[in-house]
């Protein structure tokens, strides 16, 4: 018990540097460096706001009790009632919390105003995603993904994942494209940084899948059957995890090779997050032959889904939808092939002689998952459409959003000079800012 | 005096410096810069989207000579930063009208 508990420490932090700096770093690299400032703040603000929302309501509307689509928000407010020696499941909650919300910003990059960011990261989290994680994770008797539907979902593929890839979606065609997307050249603009950041939230997905561990019994009540369950599922939680990804990788650039000619980093990185996104809800459910079968799956289905916003006309900048949205439903859906009952869920799928039936149940809970997430974030993304706006002036999206939003810009290239320069210009630059910074 | 301007491939840069300071150059002008001519530019793809990149990187080399050293200065920087590919790059000479040395205020060839 004591094991599970400094482990439960370990992985909450892990889950929060997925969003701070992983993620952020991720998709900051993908950026034009006019804009990469506003990328990572958004991953940042959404932290905090989120989570002090989650603590005041969201660990009530998910953890309070009853309820189809959530529970009582004013059951546990502000932690009323929840002791301190739980408040570690707490913050292992938000952090889930946080980064599905901040996924979403990929979607988004270069044109929505950072006030609009404000105001939907807190209407999202508790019209959207607090209820979600109630339907997935809470799994009461009602509660709707998983009590009712009996979908399983380890880690959240359908609750973080799917969300976000339907939010980012849906939020990416009421906002409309990048002025000159497609036909501007939009390269990412340090893939250095993509790379640190798929590598970091590598690392931290490992708090996040294997932290994920639901006991069937207490500590105090069996400890046999808890220490057995505790060793037995992590074990194959980590595994599950790691063979995955590595699958994804293979799956991504085979495909890739095979499209357009090149094995990129780009694709390395990325198949790395599409194999990591569909293993989240098979984590438990399934064996090794499955996650690797599960990986390979959605790295090549990502490969070729990323390319779907060109033909479909859908400015999804940074591929929320081709690799969160895809991957999400491929480890969900493929669940019910490959699921174990020797697995947490105790469910054989299609290919270990359980028939049809898990694979519908899945099924159900992705239809679920997106229609929720789907209406609830169209509702919100126009109220603050024909409300504050959601666009950014077309001449600061054209200068980047980082001096408009941020009055920063992330690197100083007035002196892009050869090797030993000195620096000069670079200094007048900042001087004649100063000056302006002391009359404001 | 001449102004002999050289746009060549950046990694022949070094061994056109040594060649040109052998000959006797005392000083140049170096930049990096980038620009395109009849080998265009390259193809990048980045998640499956395929970019044109027009502009290729090189380095322009400016150096202010004597009238009868401008032909052999040409010459060397031929000489040093062919490969015989595509994207050599090019070698131009200019007439210059004045020289100053900003130091001691002399005009002309004693600029140089």
């Amino acid at each position: 018990m004591d094991g599970y508990y400094a482990f439960m420490l370990i992985a909450t932090a892990f889950v929060l540097m997925m969003t701070v700096p992983a993620l952020a770093l991720f998709y900051g690299g993908m950026s034009r460096s006019k804009s990469v400032l506003n990328m990572m703040m958004m991953s940042f603000i959404a932290a905090a706001i989120v989570g002090i929302l989650y603590v005041a309501v969201g660990w009530s509307m998910g953890f309070g009790g009853e309820g189809t689509i959530f529970a009582n928000p004013f059951e546990l407010l502000w932690l009323d009632g929840v002791t301190t020696d739980n408040y570690i499941y707490v913050m292992f909650q938000m952090t889930f919390a946080i980064i599905t919300v901040a996924l979403i910003s990929g979607a988004v990059a270069d044109r929505l105003k950072f006030s609009a960011w404000l105001v939907f990261v807190p209407l999202w989290a508790v019209i959207v995603y607090f209820p979600m994680a109630h339907m997935v994770f809470s799994c009461t008797d009602d509660s709707l993904i998983c009590g009712r539907i009996g979908a399983q979902d380890y880690a959240g593929g359908t609750a973080v994942h799917i969300n976000a890839g339907v939010a980012a979606l849906v939020l990416v065609l009421l906002l409309g494209k990048r002025i000159g997307w497609p036909k501007d050249q939009m390269r990412p603009h340090n893939l250095t940084l993509t790379m640190l950041g798929a590598g970091m939230l590598w690392l931290g997905w490992y708090g996040f899948n294997v932290g994920s561990i639901v006991f069937g019994t207490t500590f105090d009540e069996d400890p046999d059957a808890f220490l057995s369950q505790f060793y037995s599922e992590t074990g194959r939680t980590f595994a599950n995890t790691t063979l995955a990804t590595f699958a994804a990788i293979l799956g991504w650039l085979l495909i890739e090779r095979l499209l357009h000619g090149k094995a990129t980093s780009l694709g390395a990185a990325s198949g790395i997050v599409a194999g990591l996104v569909a293993i989240t809800p098979a984590a438990g459910a399934v064996d090794i032959e499955g996650a690797v079968a599960i990986g390979l799956i959605a790295g090549a289905v990502c490969s070729w889904a990323v390319g779907l916003k060109y033909k479909l006309g859908y400015d999804d900048s940074l591929d929320v939808v081709g690799v969160h949205l895809v991957g999400g439903i491929v480890g969900t859906v493929l669940i019910g092939l490959f699921s174990t009952a020797n697995g947490a869920g105790g469910i054989d799928g299609l290919f270990y002689g359980g028939g049809f039936g898990s694979l519908g149940d899945q099924s159900l809970g992705v239809l679920v998952a997106v229609v929720y997430s789907g209406v609830l974030t169209a509702v919100i993304a126009l109220a603050i459409k024909y409300t504050i706006g959601l666009r950014l002036d077309e001449e600061d999206e054209v200068n980047g959003i980082d001096l408009a939003e941020h009055g920063e810009s992330a690197y100083d290239l007035h002196t892009a000079s050869s090797g030993g320069g000195t620096g000069i210009l670079a200094g007048s630059t900042s001087s004649i800012s100063s000056t302006e910074g002391a009359n404001a | 005096m001449k102004l002999v301007t050289a746009v060549i491939k950046p990694h022949k840069w070094e061994d056109v410096r040594e060649a040109l300071e052998t000959f006797g150059v005392t000083g140049m002008t170096v930049s990096e810069v980038s620009g395109y001519g009849r080998q265009k530019g390259h193809t990048e793809v980045y998640r499956g989207a395929e970019y044109d990149i027009a502009l290729v990187p090189k380095i322009r080399i400016e150096i202010v000579v004597d009238d009868a050293d401008a032909e052999d200065v040409v010459g060397i920087v031929v000489k040093t930063a062919q490969t015989g590919r595509i994207g050599d790059g090019k070698v131009w000479v200019s007439p210059v009208e004045t020289v100053v040395r900003v130091r001691t205020g002399d005009t002309g060839e004693a600029a140089v």
